[in-house]
């Protein structure tokens, strides 16, 4: 079954239709990149899978459950959902060890020790073993993109959903928060990631997703979509990626 | 402009630095020192001011009984006012209209109402319902208050003070919690945080600093606006002073020992919202120092 399954989303900000009908199911498991030009609605579909966003209809089941469903407990849900944001919204005035348990000791009920443990596990995961008592604004931009990524894997969630995440980092941060990515994918996590990183996706993906205008265009195996375009439209957004100066 | 720097006269040599002159200082300054002096020598030597009467009552027991009681009226009237405050300003923020219509109703009352009618009114809020009861709205009821017990004139005075203070308060922790970024509270929703948690957890902590330093100054200003409770004998610093004074007529002593201990309290207070601001702008100035490891 899937993880993941979205059928007949649509969503509108006022006049402006974001999100034309996308339907989308992801298997445990599966790395899904979406890629898409600026303004296309890959950050609001991101945001509509947690209700960051509320859909206007259409309906989004995450592990079996209906988010849409008013009856449904959305704090409960999303705990199944870890979001990545471009621009990492650590707590800023908590160190990074309370940014990783905060939300363990409060929506998670687990003890002081166990959240901890939890958290220390997941700052070595990401390579920042000893940065524990750091606020965030001591860190390097890819040092917090790296402690929010632990702090969504100390809820232990069933998939990750990362929105840009490395786009507004210094390009030299960049490789060290797509490294953990791609470990996290190596383990099998089930990952949705937004991303102009087409190297990361040809590498890592399951499947890219192309979108545009609030619709899927075109959708696939990595090397079909970026390596082998069939729609017009994804071959022009392609070369404009790949090659921004012609 | 554009041709100035061209025509201006080729330098052969360096020119010399001299500072520049103002003679406009001097003269003020000096025309100062002398109105100071002024000032000083009159404060010494006119009889009027009786600085022996001013001696005697400074730690009178009677003016120590209503510095205690302006005290504690700040202490009191602020701690409805914040509290107060941070609640007005949630709900003001409400997705519920009816919740941020109340609130805005609130502030925009007690904003628009001097605060000496409102220390007034609730210090005779006994005569308006000489009883209060809990019970079912329009049914039975169970409990009985003497309003006049309830409310004594202190308490009238406090919430007086404190009501109208609440209202100011939820505009300072309004913007307080609107200048907290929303990533904030989007990443604590994405954490399965509830709405309260997130207040209480994410959102005010950080909006304190924002809302502490003019707090401080709330706090100074209410100090002095206590006085007004004087007008229903609230029995603060400025009651007794001027019950004093109406019995044994020497105004201008009393009143100097009144500003005295206001201005030694203001002072206090204002050492202490220094060490405050000093303490909530750290967070910022580590951001500016750029990465401290
Ligand atoms: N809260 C909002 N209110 C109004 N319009 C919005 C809102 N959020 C997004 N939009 C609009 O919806 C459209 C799609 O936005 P979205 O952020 O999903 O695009 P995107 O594909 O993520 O683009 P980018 O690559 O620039 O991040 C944009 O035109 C944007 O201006
Ligand atoms: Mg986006």
């Amino acid at each position: 079954m899937s993880v993941i399954e979205i059928s007949g989303l649509h969503k509108a900000f006022g006049p402006l239709q974001v999100l034309r009908g996308i339907d989308l199911s992801v298997e445990r498991g599966d790395v899904v990149c979406v890629i898409g030009p600026s303004g296309s609605g890959k950050s609001t579909l991101l945001r509509c899978v947690n209700l960051l966003e509320q859909p206007d209809s259409g309906t989004i089941l995450v592990g079996g459950t209906e988010l849409t469903d008013p009856d449904v407990d959305i704090d409960l849900a999303r705990r199944k959902l870890g979001m990545v944001f471009q621009g990492f919204n650590l707590f800023s005035h908590l160190s990074v060890l309370d940014n990783l348990t905060i939300a363990q000791r409060k929506v998670l009920r687990r003890s002081g020790s166990e959240a901890v443990e939890t958290a220390r596990r997941n700052l070595a995961k990401v390579g920042l073993a000893g940065k524990e008592s750091a606020v965030p604004s001591q860190l390097s931009g890819g040092q917090q993109q790296r402690a929010a990524i632990a702090r969504a894997l100390s809820m232990n969630p069933e998939v990750m959903l990362f929105d840009e995440p490395t786009s507004a980092l210094d390009p030299e941060l960049v490789g060290d928060v797509l490294g953990v990515m791609r470990q996290l994918a190596d383990e099998g996590m089930t990952m949705i990631v937004v991303t102009h990183e087409m190297q990361f996706a040809r590498e890592v993906a399951d499947r890219v997703l192309f979108m545009d205008g609030g619709v899927v265009v075109e959708q696939g195996p990595a090397e079909q979509v970026i390596g082998d375009p069939q729609e017009e439209r994804t071959r022009t957004f392609l070369a404009r990626v790949l090659n921004p100066l012609k | 402009m554009a041709g100035s720097t061209d025509s201006a006269p080729p330098r052969s040599e360096p020119i010399a630095a001299v500072p520049v002159r103002h003679p406009g200082r001097w003269v003020a300054a000096a025309v100062l020192l002398v109105l100071a002096a002024m000032v000083v020598h009159s404060l010494l030597t006119n009889p009027a001011w009786q600085w022996s009467v001013v001696g005697d009552y400074l730690f009178s027991g009677r003016v120590l009984g209503g510095l205690l009681v302006t005290a504690e009226l700040t202490v009191l009237a602020m701690l409805i006012g914040v509290v107060g405050g941070v609640l007005i300003a949630v709900m003001r923020l409400s997705n519920n209209p009816i919740v941020s219509g109340v609130a805005w109703f609130y502030a925009w009352f007690f904003r628009g109402t001097p605060v000496l009618v409102q220390i007034i009114f609730w210090s005779f809020i006994g005569f308006l319902y000489p009883y209060l009861s809990l019970g079912i709205p329009f049914g039975p009821e169970f409990i009985f208050f003497d309003s006049n017990k309830l409310i004594p004139l202190f308490m009238g005075a406090v919430l007086g003070l404190g009501l109208n203070e609440a209202a100011y308060m939820s505009e300072i922790v309004r913007a307080g919690i609107l200048s907290v970024d929303t990533g904030q509270t989007e990443a604590a929703e994405a954490l399965g945080m509830t709405r309260t948690k997130i207040m209480t957890r994410i959102v005010l902590p950080q909006a304190m600093r924002v809302i502490i330093p003019p707090t401080g100054n709330e706090t100074i200003s209410m100090l002095k606006t206590t006085s007004l409770v004087a007008v229903v004998a609230g029995g603060d610093l400025f009651t007794e002073v001027q019950l004093i004074y109406g019995g044994n007529y020497k105004q201008i002593p009393l009143l100097v020992v009144a500003s005295l201990w206001y201005l030694l309290f203001t002072s206090v207070l204002s050492v202490g919202q220094y060490y405050i601001e000093r303490r909530y702008s750290r967070g910022t100035s580590v951001q500016a120092g750029g990465n401290v490891r």
